[in-house]
């Protein structure tokens, strides 16, 4: 049974480090700010949750599981609250999104930072 | 006064669970420190005084973040499937739209989840618009009268 959790939290954990590549993967392949934020927020969904889990289940049934669940639930409320702020502000200090399917005549280049 | 006592019991609650030791100092420690802090926030007035209790239908919103969740996992997963494919199949767009939620409480959690589902990013938020950032233009299509808004909409207790 101990082995079962064992193995189990292991697979949540290379979970959550393989969406937090690829989260860091995006924020190096997309073309500008806004969808930067986007591949951003793999990292900090699935990334992040997917580590959560599986350190809950290493811990077991004790208080650092449920520091765990508090830190799932801070995450949960905080980060899209950021990131809200964050594209919010980029807007109005005037960064223009790209826009339109990439490489198309209809593509709008990126403004500068 | 009972509300003031109430969240100062909250304050300590939080500090018995985040510091997991049951030793006498401790314990008396979190107790004045709780009691402070509530002192302090009356003096700066930082917790307002019409503070909103929070008006929602719980037995709803225990339905929703499951279904929040689900929907958090799918969309990460086709976005993580458009970061890896080589072509980059993005096409983002800014779209603006009517939400149907009527309170500040309703609108928020709309635009929180809207930015936590990764694809979209709430940019603006006002009564009756909202202004979104999606990464593909199916996605900016899909956020008027969403299953989403919906879903927030029945939060709501009006």
């Amino acid at each position: 049974m101990n082995m079962l959790i064992d193995i189990l939290s292991g697979v949540f954990l290379a979970g959550g480090a393989f969406f937090c590549l690829v989260g860091s993967i995006g924020l190096i392949r997309m073309p500008d700010f806004y969808t930067r934020m986007q591949a951003a927020s793999v990292t900090e969904t699935l990334g992040a949750g997917l580590m959560l889990i599986g350190l809950i289940l290493h811990a077991g049934l004790t208080l650092v599981a449920a520091k765990l669940a508090i830190m799932g639930l801070l995450i949960l409320l905080a980060s899209p609250t950021s990131s809200h702020a964050l594209a919010k502000a980029a807007l109005m200090s005037g960064l223009k999104p790209l826009l339109g399917p990439r490489g198309s005549k209809k593509e709008v280049p990126p403004s500068k930072p | 006064m009972i509300r003031t006592l109430a969240s100062a019991l909250a304050l300590y609650s939080i500090w018995l669970l985040l510091s997991g030791m049951f030793v006498p100092f401790l314990l008396a420690a979190g107790f004045c420190c709780a009691i402070a802090i509530k002192l302090f926030s009356r003096r700066l007035n930082a917790i307002a005084e019409e503070t909103e209790v929070l008006e929602l239908n719980w037995v709803k919103l225990v339905a929703y973040y499951p279904w929040l969740i689900k929907e958090t996992v799918l969309a990460a997963w086709d976005v993580s499937k458009r970061i890896l494919n080589p072509r980059l199949p993005i096409s983002p767009a800014l779209v603006e739209f009517a939400p149907s939620q009527k309170t500040d409480l309703g609108l928020v959690i709309h635009a929180n989840s809207i930015t936590l589902t990764p694809g979209t990013i709430s940019v603006e938020v006002e009564h009756g618009r909202f202004l979104v950032h999606a990464l593909t233009e199916e996605g900016a299509l899909s956020l008027a009268g969403s299953e989403m808004d919906r879903r927030c909409a029945e939060l709501e207790v009006v």
